[in-house]
């Protein structure tokens, strides 16, 4: 059976972009100068213009979204639009120094199975996501029994394109099981100005996002 | 009517929305006849002397670097794009919705140039030219040519206007069959290749469906084993060749929209065998003024030569035969297209991908079957521009 990710309807991309723009300049700090990157799920194409410009990075990306891909392209970006885990068996290994994960591994249907994926494409894997053990969601839960609607998960229940959860320790821990050397990890809190405020402390809980570097094992 | 006339004089005088256009193109032609310029064709035969008609828009720049070679698909010619000026309800080249200033590939920028190819009827050597042996038209005489042939008399072209490398190659269907040999053929010589709505082999159907056309070209009694005189060529077979062709074109989306079921008078059955629904109508247009611009022979050479391409038998296996390209590509296919359908666009991404190369792809959305690379009305003309864009500052870079 071929892992195709089928939005479950048009989803409105509008609504979650202040989450999915918040960690860039964090992302733009852990890419090499003159890296080659490949951003999968890139969407229309900002972050790697962005990476473009402030890193001169050789730039690869990997769509679905006919529309966005056709944005990407006018826009002077090298992308192709394919099934992301698709796209990467058709690549040798350590093809890339960075490969992005940008908000999409939540939406993707073999989130494992990608992630090895990249690990084998690339050197150092970029990922990100919302933490669903943030505090503002716990309470959302358990004082107001709805399913949480937040800066940082914006669609209703519904609506919403993810199709799984993730809270910082339970990435942690996979990355603990599949031995995986994490990097850098990274946590921010958006504000109600939509300003990404660093976390240090207790992240799980005070964190809205979440940023992992994961490196490629010396072999 | 003299209050509607009344009405109008009161309007504001509006300012006309500035078109700027092309100046008046004209076509050329230039004839290989050289000792040295003897054609070699795949099948082992040869050509001389050979004359190529071909056309270009914009300017070459002091550095010789922006030139963009478009080729053209099965019916098209030298007449990319603009007009001639010459007639007062002329018809614009066939790609002028792409070609122009301020356009996709914008003749304020790019040295745009297009040839009718190899074995064509618009002004090329071909099946339809004299052959100066005998005096009368090649026909069957003409020998079988490729698209590594017609690849060939292109890059002959370009030496001859002085242009040592291509900003891109760019052609849909037949067109970017070409626009892959030339990356594979040329390498040295290309900087960016943009196939469209094309594959790497036609598929059996699509072999299936030119077989059909050649043979009712070749059982019409007036194609007289190929020797027709130019004025009287077999009309029933091409027509009837030519309305095939054009089913596979389009898409059942597509004929619903423009058609539906509609009939011809606007009520309903006319119990007749003649022409009755406007899809039948459309298609009988299509062929006749196809007969008027086509010669038959042609036709089944040019499907032919469509027929035989295939880089995966001619190099191996299909990434093998873009193992010596450098540039970067730009594949495009259309959502509808049944006869070079998305898939086979994707296997090539797949294959160029493989040997490592930069490698850009987009299924476009349209109704318009295999048609809409000829058509307005999707996003084709920015995503081109866009790659044209990124090829221009990585040739400067």
């Amino acid at each position: 059976m071929k892992a195709h990710y089928v939005p479950p309807q048009q989803v409105d991309w509008s609504r979650s972009l202040p989450r999915d723009r918040a960690l860039d300049p964090s992302i733009v700090d852990l890419v090499p100068h003159r890296a080659k990157v490949l951003d999968l799920g890139c969407g229309n194409g900002d972050l790697l213009l962005r990476l473009k410009a402030e890193r001169g990075v050789d730039e690869r990306g990997v769509e679905l979204e006919p529309s966005a891909v056709a944005e990407c392209l006018s826009r002077g970006l090298s992308v192709i639009q394919a099934d992301l885990e698709e796209s990467l068996l058709d690549l040798r290994e350590e093809s890339y120094d960075v490969v992005v994960l940008n908000q999409v591994l939540l939406a993707t249907a073999r989130p494992l199975q990608l992630l090895t994926e990249a690990l084998r494409v690339g050197r150092r894997v970029l990922v990100s996501f919302p933490n669903f053990a943030y505090w503002r969601i716990r309470s959302q839960i358990l004082f107001r029994g709805r399913m949480p609607v937040t800066l940082t998960l914006p669609y209703l229940w519904y609506e919403t394109p993810n199709i799984r959860s993730a809270s910082v320790k339970d990435f942690r821990a996979l990355c603990e099981t599949k031995q995986w050397d994490v990097y850098t990890e990274l946590f921010v809190n958006l504000d109600r100005l939509e300003r990404a405020r660093p976390i240090t402390i207790w992240p799980n809980l005070r964190a809205s996002l979440a940023l992992f570097a994961l490196e490629r094992k010396a072999r | 009517m003299s209050q509607l006339v009344k009405r109008s004089e009161t309007l504001p005088k509006v300012q006309p929305l500035e078109v700027r256009r092309l100046e008046p193109v004209r076509a050329h032609t230039v004839t290989f006849e050289g000792p040295g310029e003897t054609l070699h064709l795949e099948s082992g035969q040869t050509l001389h002397p050979v004359t190529v008609t071909y056309e270009t828009y914009g300017q070459l720049n002091e550095q010789r670097d922006n030139a963009v070679l478009v080729c053209h698909a099965l019916s098209g010619d030298a007449h990319a794009a603009g007009y001639y000026g010459l007639e007062k309800d002329e018809k614009p080249g066939w790609w002028d919705t792409l070609i122009g200033p301020g356009k996709s590939l914008d003749t304020d920028k790019y040295f745009v140039i297009c040839s009718n190819f190899l074995g064509g009827c618009k002004g090329t050597t071909g099946p339809s030219s004299i052959n100066p042996a005998t005096g009368k038209p090649f026909g069957l005489d003409f020998p079988f040519y490729t698209v590594k042939d017609m690849v060939q008399l292109q890059r002959r072209l370009l030496k001859h206007l002085g242009i040592p490398w291509l900003l891109a190659v760019i052609g849909g269907s037949l067109g970017g069959m070409q626009a892959l040999q030339w990356a594979i053929s040329f390498p040295e010589m290309v900087r960016g290749a943009i196939p469209i709505a094309t594959t790497a082999r036609l598929s059996p159907q699509a072999i299936a469906f030119n077989e059909v056309g050649r043979q009712a070209i070749m059982s019409d009694p007036a194609w007289n084993d190929g020797n027709y005189p130019l004025d009287a060529q077999p009309e029933r077979g091409l027509r009837l060749a030519r309305m095939i062709g054009h089913i596979t074109y389009l898409s059942e989306q597509s004929m619903l929209r423009k058609f539906s079921r509609r009939y011809i008078n606007g009520k309903g059955r006319s119990f007749c065998l003649t022409k009755d629904f406007q899809v039948e109508s459309y298609l009988h247009h299509q062929g006749s003024s196809f007969v008027r611009r086509f010669d038959a022979n042609t036709y089944l050479y040019i499907t032919r030569a469509m027929d035989y391409f295939d880089l995966e038998a001619a190099y191996g296996r299909l990434s093998t035969a873009f193992s010596g390209c450098r540039c970067p590509f730009l594949v495009i296919s259309f959502t509808t297209d049944w006869l070079f359908p998305s898939e086979q666009s994707r296997e090539l991404v797949q294959a160029l991908r493989r040997v490592g190369l930069d490698v850009s792809y987009c299924n476009i959305e349209s109704d318009q079957g295999h048609d809409a690379f000829l058509l307005p009305g999707h996003r084709m003309g920015d995503v081109v521009a866009g790659f044209l864009d990124r090829l221009t500052r990585m040739a400067s870079s």
